[in-house]
């Protein structure tokens, strides 16, 4: 079975967003829009469900103070509580001011990383990664609506046709 | 236009009429002479309580009874016999005990009265800063801001008042205003170019009336550029911010040394300024939030959106964390390096003053960082209200924090005194703010961020 997508490739954001909305309204589904830059709404004009990374970067803050905590518990007060400069070392808490900017440092460094990371993975990101732009003006200043083909090609194009797009081609996708 | 509706305007008088019946209550039944703490502390010391409390508040009161001490030091090298020293620490500790208490109703007035003038000045500052900042957001919520920061001609002239019978050693919260004190310490004797009456009282009168002008231009500008052709009044506004904001670092600066640090004159911190400055900062943004929110439900801001209101909980958020920095900076600094002459001033307020203390970080930092941080949250109004209320009662607090461990000490309690001087301003804070915004259109007419405002989408 052939596996034919639409290539609506347009120049200007505007006429981009329009033809998003016009493409839902006619509830066509849309496999993939690349932009050379961020398109201020299109997340919203597609669909998409929201980012869940903030939720996942406050966790990973969470596993950070607690690394953070359980590293100068088990060092400073457990396993060897020596008396530096007269600081209190009987318990955690006593000497609690000394270690907050580690504390701190360690739920900012788990967050960010983490969060970085698991953008990189959710997003396939990594070295001598095969890029995947179907056409290379879009990463310069062409917008590029990829739909699926379901035995309407002549529909769809005369479709994508009305919706402003400077060019529009049927491509066989393996 | 805005109309005060009767029901909140009969609730602020009741609230002044309350809060002045427990002011009136809080210097009635203070105790007026020795014999009064003598009989009272008598009646408490029943199953060793008073001991405890003694015990409790001489490590808080070292900055006040220095010379008491010494004095005491003396009386033990002259007389060898028991019952004498006994005696006379006795009478040291009554005089302590009756100076503390006859402070409280005054300091729970002076708290109160800081709190509310400081809380408008923190409006009046965040308002300077979107004007020279140009926001796009904020024009629509400057009517707001200006009837926030209305209050401040009231709170200030009360305020200044207050510190004038300070002066007139009415009570004695400013200890180095006392020259019996000054005499037998060194230490304040040696500030005295800085701290006398007659310069402190004049920085007061140059700082609020600076502060005053500014606001009494601003608003009568913005209100020109609504009937203006062109854009002068706007730019006369744009630059009167700017040399307000310079005017107002140093001033605000100087003023917690004056108006707070001084309390405790055998002490120096140098971020206290702009730890005070983030105290009535946050809280400030914190009153707009609140204002705007009541006036949005009652229907008076048609143009006013949840984009506003997220971004207003974003500062409220972003600057009680500020807060919570500085407050953890003057901490740790002086925790760490424990140097005697610092370090009394946090020994008191962690042994004294404990839950207070610790508290003011549970209700500035700990609740607004979990609640604010989701931006779901951010706009819904019982939530914001929540977090609003949290941190203003913290901040309040935060200023009971800094101001009674030097004038009642051990002898602190959030009891009639306290909450009705609260009450009192609250009412008068909510009578002088609904009354402003009654008098202008709640919306300028041509700033020229007003449309960009109007449109506000976050």
């Amino acid at each position: 079975m052939s596996n034919k997508v639409i290539y609506a490739i347009y120049n200007d954001d505007d006429i981009l967003m329009d033809a998003v909305k016009k493409t839902r309204a006619a509830h066509h589904h849309i496999e993939e829009v690349f932009t050379p830059f961020p398109v201020h709404g299109l997340d919203k004009a597609m669909g998409l469900a929201p980012t869940r990374l903030a939720i996942c970067a406050f966790i990973y803050g969470l596993c950070g103070l607690s690394f953070g905590t359980w590293m100068m518990n088990f060092i400073m007060i457990q396993d060897w509580p020596q008396d530096i400069g007269g600081k209190p070392s009987f318990s955690y808490i006593d000497n609690m001011p000394a270690f907050v900017p580690i504390m701190f440092e360690e739920t900012v460094f788990f967050a960010a990383h983490l969060m970085v990371i698991t953008f990189y993975m959710r997003s396939r990101l990594w070295p001598f990664k095969e890029a995947e732009n179907p056409d290379v003006r879009t990463t310069d200043d062409h917008f590029l609506m990829e739909v699926a083909v379901n035995n309407n090609e002549e529909e769809l194009i005369s479709f994508f046709e009305g919706t402003g797009a400077v060019e529009v081609k049927v491509i066989d996708k393996h | 236009m805005y109309t005060f509706s009767s029901k909140l305007k009969t609730f602020s008088f009741v609230l002044m009429a309350v809060g002045l019946l427990g002011i009136g209550y809080g210097f009635w039944t203070a105790p007026k002479d020795i014999q009064e703490v003598e009989a009272l502390l008598a009646a408490d010391s029943h199953g060793g309580h008073g001991e405890a409390k003694h015990e409790a508040a001489a490590p808080a009161h070292d900055s006040e009874t220095t010379h008491e001490v010494a004095s005491a030091e003396h009386a033990k090298v002259a007389t060898d016999k028991h019952d004498v020293k006994e005696d006379s620490e006795h009478k040291e500790h009554l005089e302590h005990v009756f100076h503390q208490l006859s402070n409280k109703p005054w300091a729970a007035l002076y708290v109160a009265c800081i709190f509310f003038m400081l809380l408008s000045m923190g409006t009046l500052v965040f308002y300077a800063i979107q004007q020279v900042a140009q926001a796009g957001w904020s024009p629509v919520l400057f009517r707001v801001m200006q009837g926030i920061t209305s209050y401040l001609p009231v709170g200030s002239v009360i305020f200044f008042i207050f510190l004038v019978l300070c002066g007139l050693h009415f009570n004695h919260l400013f200890i180095w205003l006392d020259p019996e004190v000054v005499a037998h310490d060194k230490i304040i004797a040696n500030k005295a170019g800085y701290l006398n009456f007659p310069f402190w009282i004049v920085r007061a009168v140059i700082f609020l009336l600076g502060w005053n002008a500014y606001r009494y231009f601003s608003r009568k500008n913005c209100l020109a550029q609504d009937e203006s052709d062109d854009n002068s009044f706007y730019k006369k506004n744009f630059n009167i911010s700017a040399m307000f904001l310079v005017f107002f670092i140093v001033t605000e600066s100087i003023m917690s040394w004056d108006w707070i640090m001084s309390i405790d004159p055998h002490w120096s911190s140098t971020l206290f300024g702009w730890y005070v400055f983030a105290s009535f900062f946050v809280s400030g943004i914190t009153t707009i939030a609140m204002v705007t929110v009541y006036l949005k439900s009652r229907g008076y801001l048609e143009n006013v959106n949840t984009s506003h209101i997220h971004d207003l909980a974003k500062f409220m958020f972003g600057i009680s964390v500020f807060w919570t920095y500085l407050w953890f900076s003057q901490f740790m600094l002086i925790w760490y390096a424990n140097i005697p002459e610092e370090i009394t001033y946090f020994i008191t307020r962690i042994q004294v003053y404990n839950l207070p203390f610790f508290g003011a970080v549970v209700m500035n930092f700990l609740f607004p960082i979990l609640i604010l941080i989701n931006t779901d949250f951010k706009r819904i109004t019982w939530i914001l209200v929540m977090a609003g209320v949290s941190i203003l009662l913290g901040h309040y607090i935060d200023f009971f924090n800094m101001i009674m461990p030097g004038t009642v000490g051990g002898s602190w309690f959030i009891g009639i005194s306290e909450i009705a001087s609260v009450l009192f301003f609250l009412g008068l804070f909510i009578f002088v703010v609904f009354s402003a915004l009654t008098k202008v259109p709640l919306l300028p007419k041509r700033n020229p961020y007003i449309e960009e405002s109007k449109h506000f989408h976050y």
